[in-house]
């Protein structure tokens, strides 16, 4: 749910990393927050666990620039991607406005993005929201590794509604920002298509 | 999929009064009323001492944890939240349903008195969240988004 702020004149939505453990969410993050200026974001919060693996949430704010006299910001979040703590999951998809689904394209992880979909598709219902229609980009990440199945292979099992889908290895950066772009892109269409 | 949140000039105008009086009353050292999703919407009293992106987006954590937790006990909510520091306390408590109204307070004042403001201040902010919900659902289709080209998307990260 954006949050147009007419006195302050900004526009605050909030994107969501989704994705099975491990898959790179907080990578990308990561990435985004070592690459961006410092004006243009704050403070990274990471609730982790003490091995770093995400327990609540990671948190970045960026600010990307003016539209139309607002300022642009966007909250980014991570949810925890193990399957056990999906009742974490579900509190931090409330009030999303955008979703990036991080799939891990090794082949022995490919199962674990279908699962962690089908979840995403579930926990969205239940906020009365519809995987058909939320925007949402989908991300291959680690394409670096020898283990990696070919993007058509990922493409006819994941991709099962045509979302825009980018190759990435987010431990480089590539890709990251491109999937950044897009989904922000779509939030901000939905923005205008929600306010004709 | 849930409602968008519009706030306007005037009724952001009440809520920065309501709780800048809150601050005052209470002798706080800071007031913030933030929205459920973890977007702040005002900041009143010592407000620059603090970050308050990352206040208010753990804040809207913790309340949809314990919002979480209250289901598990079969409660529609648990509305207060109450931490105790060496130094500064919070008082966090749900404000209609939709926004969370944090008090930090320190040894100058007592929760006795943070409670009793809270509570006044909290039945100004219905009121005024109220109105706002109205005035959305009646103005709602006239924002200048409405406008919006795929080129100014595109400007924007063109820079």
């Amino acid at each position: 749910m954006s949050f147009i702020n007419y006195s302050s004149r900004e526009i605050n939505c909030k994107i969501v990393y989704y994705g099975p453990g491990l898959c790179g969410k907080t990578t990308n993050l990561h990435y985004i927050y070592n690459k961006t200026s410092p004006q243009a974001k704050g403070k990274m919060i990471s609730l982790a666990t003490e091995t770093e693996r995400t327990l609540f949430f990671d948190f970045l704010p960026l600010q990307l620039g003016e539209i139309r006299g607002f300022k642009t910001r966007f909250h980014l979040y991570t949810v925890p991607g193990q399957v056990f703590y999906d009742a974490s999951r579900k509190l931090i998809l409330k009030g999303v406005d955008g979703i990036v689904f991080v799939a891990d394209s090794q082949r022995a992880r490919m199962e674990a993005n279908e699962e962690s979909i089908f979840n995403l598709a579930d926990n969205l219902k239940e906020q009365c929201y519809d995987i058909a229609k939320i925007p949402m980009v989908l991300q291959y990440n680690k394409r670096d590794l020898p283990m990696a199945a070919p993007a058509e292979e990922l493409t006819r099992r994941l991709n099962t509604r045509q979302w825009p889908e980018f190759m990435a290895t987010a431990t480089n950066g590539f890709g990251v920002f491109d999937t950044l772009k897009e989904i922000a892109k779509l939030v901000l269409q939905e923005l205008k298509k929600g306010t004709r | 999929m849930s409602s968008q949140m519009v706030m306007y000039d005037e009724e952001f105008r009440h809520i920065e009064t309501v709780c800048e009086r809150l601050a005052r009353d209470s002798v706080a050292r800071a007031v913030f009323l933030i929205d459920k999703n973890g977007q702040l919407i005002v900041a009143a009293g010592q407000s620059a001492n603090f970050d308050t992106t990352s206040l208010a987006s753990l804040v809207a954590g913790e309340i949809a944890a314990t919002g979480g937790l209250a289901q598990l006990m079969g409660e529609r909510e648990f509305s207060t939240l109450f931490h105790e520091g060496d130094r500064d306390n919070l008082h966090i408590s749900v404000v209609a349903s939709r926004a969370i109204l944090v008090v930090i307070f320190d040894k100058r004042t007592s929760l006795g008195l943070v409670r009793l403001r809270v509570k006044k201040g909290a039945e100004e902010l219905e009121t005024i969240f109220q109105a706002l919900v109205e005035r959305t659902a009646k103005e709602g289709a006239q924002t200048p988004f409405a406008e919006l080209t795929d080129e100014d998307i595109d400007n924007l990260f063109s820079v």
